[in-house]
């Protein structure tokens, strides 16, 4: 085996991971640098690489003149509510499909993973039409409740991988003593799984905060508003005004990234869980 | 033993019990409307009047090229999804690859290509919009400044597809860290057997590496036409489909006739031709997989 040296390919290697990670960071950097940059600033030319000096008043204009903190707060109610449907029941579906046994299961779950590849298109206009029927347009009943039927077919994909790599054995044992299903899910399977239920926990979280098509077929008013869609008004209203632009995204931007570096050991582990190999 | 068995027995309904909720789901959130968009498919149904059975009429209208749209908006959709699906999987492959070598700052890498992806859309496309701005975005101040042609990025008719390729090179992380797991499956020794027979870096990467991880080729290639042909925030947000229609995506075509225009019926008639095209295209690559993808428990 060769010793690696700096060889010509271990150079390229590094050059590529390089230019790589520059392409990935840059627009992070640019959108920092110009939220904190007056008009008569940005627009110069050549561009400035730091702002000089630095401007905070951007980040206010949001908060000031659209109710940045309110889509905040409502951004905050639908990811709460979204959060508990999904651990709810996603946790006990996946029980169900992954340690209990019963006619058909294998093949109701089958249904439910080829669900995943239905194109959201086809069920999103009745959807919104039996929404409208039983008038809960304009509210957040919409994007809350269905995560309370399931919670994701992937979540439960998820989870099912994990709960079946937990010993058979824990749950005869439970049998033995007079437990029954219950015992099992809430005393052993849970506590058990608890880093892969904070993964789904992270991926809900920022699955929904992110969510731009709900929110905007189902919200009208803007006092409902969630940030998404607050900063999407926000653009149609400061076309030009780039600093201002630039510091509202990286409002709705800096939740995530932190929570990522927060939670980032289970968002890889989440990843390796999946184990997709067919 | 007794009770075994019997608690054997009671978990036929305790089973369909727990899963309620997911079943529920299913038949409630996506069985039903589907049901129901077939049926409004089938109607003239635009939210004002009652809706009115017209047979296929709304299909018809569709192909018989009335609705120019429709063959736009197809059009710019298949050039996206045939341009971008294949350069990610090629660029995530390749990034995975170089990730499963010993690197240095691993952890590091990982962490700076998956980045991109936690960002929300409609903030990732604020960022490039200002990045792509004619006049004053930082690209085409680069490129003045090298003496380079310009590029009118998302406002020209020729070059907005291709913009939005690019831009979306940058969200390819979620890929590669699916390969990357993919790859660490890969016993070592397979390798060594390869060195041991002389071959080399090409070798070792169409005899193990592509035969091994084809399971997650596959999945990546289904997931990113799936995801290809449903492209929406994007164009919502960046350039409202222009100019001239040159990336008027499918799904935003869709959302339009349906939330703009009130055509309801006519719209679900879109969205089943969508599930149509998506479901041929998984159909074929299923089927091709049999050619290509490797098992190791054998049978695909």
């Amino acid at each position: 085996m060769k010793k690696h040296g700096w060889s010509g390919s271990r150079v390229l290697l590094y050059t590529v991971l390089i230019v790589g990670s520059l392409f990935c960071m840059f627009p992070f950097y640019w959108l920092v640098r110009s939220s904190m940059m007056d008009l008569s600033q940005i627009f110069l030319i050549p561009p400035k690489w730091i702002p000089e000096p630095f401007v905070l008043e951007n980040f206010f204009q949001p908060f000031e003149e659209l109710s940045f903190g309110r889509y905040f707060v409502n951004t905050f109610i639908v990811v709460a509510g979204t959060l508990a449907g999904v651990l709810l029941s996603s946790t006990i579906s996946a029980y169900s499909f992954a340690r209990m046994r019963w006619k058909g299961r294998d093949k109701v779950f089958a249904l439910l993973l080829s669900s995943m590849m239905l194109p959201f298109a086809v069920t999103l206009i009745p959807s919104f039409i039996g929404w409208q029927a039983l008038g809960m347009v304009n509210s957040y009943v919409p994007l809350v409740l269905p995560s309370f039927f399931g919670g994701g077919v992937f979540n439960i994909f998820l989870l099912r991988q994990f709960y079946m790599t937990l010993p058979r054995e824990l749950d005869e044992a439970v049998f033995v003593d007079g437990g029954n299903h219950f015992t099992i899910f809430t005393r052993i399977i849970l506590p058990l799984s608890r880093s892969a239920i904070l993964v789904i926990g992270l991926f809900t979280f920022l699955n929904t905060w992110n969510d731009f098509m709900g929110p905007l077929v189902y919200l009208n008013d803007e006092s409902k508003f969630t940030l998404a869609i607050g900063l999407q008004q926000f653009q149609g209203i400061y076309s030009a005004q780039w600093g201002v632009l630039m510091a509202a995204s990286l409002i709705v931007v800096l939740p995530a990234i932190i929570l990522f570096a927060i939670g980032q050991k289970y968002f890889m582990e989440g990843i390796a869980l999946t184990g997709i190999k067919g | 033993m007794q009770s075994l068995s019997s608690i054997r027995k009671k978990e036929n309904g305790l089973g369909w019990l727990f899963a309620a909720p997911a079943i529920l789901g299913f038949v409630i959130f996506v069985l039903g409307p589907m049901i129901a968009s077939l049926w409004f498919s089938l109607t003239d149904y635009k939210v004002a009047s009652q809706a009115h059975f017209i047979g296929l009429d709304n299909y018809v209208h569709l192909f018989d090229g009335t609705d120019q749209f429709f063959y736009k908006s197809l059009g710019v959709t298949f050039y996206y999804v045939f341009l971008s699906v294949p350069l990610q999987i090629i660029v995530a492959f390749f990034l995975a690859i170089l990730l499963n070598q010993k690197v240095k700052g691993l952890a590091f890498f990982r962490t700076v290509f998956y980045l991109p992806t936690i960002v929300p859309l409609i903030a990732s496309s604020m960022i490039w919009m200002w990045l792509f701005d004619p006049d004053l975005g930082l690209l085409n101040v680069v490129l003045r400044a090298l003496h380079l042609p310009e590029s009118q990025w998302i406002y020209s008719e020729g070059s907005v597809v291709p913009t939005l390729v690019l831009m979306s090179l940058w969200t390819v992380g979620g890929t590669m860290i699916i390969f990357l797991a993919g790859l660490q499956d890969i016993p070592r020794h397979y390798y060594e057997a390869i060195e041991i027979d002389g071959g080399n870096a090409l070798h070792k990467l169409m005899y193990i590496t592509i035969p091994l991880t084809s399971p997650t080729i596959f999945f990546n290639t289904i997931m990113g036409f799936i995801g290809g042909f449903q492209v929406f925030v994007q164009p919502y947000v960046m350039t409202q489909g222009g100019p001239n229609n040159s990336s008027l995506f499918y799904t935003f075509y869709l959302f339009r006739e349906a939330f703009t225009f009130s055509n309801m019926g006519y719209a679900c008639a879109i969205a089943w031709v969508l599930f149509i095209v998506v479901l041929v295209f998984t159909a074929f690559l299923f089927k091709t997989a049999r050619k290509w993808v490797y098992y190791e428990g054998g049978g695909a």
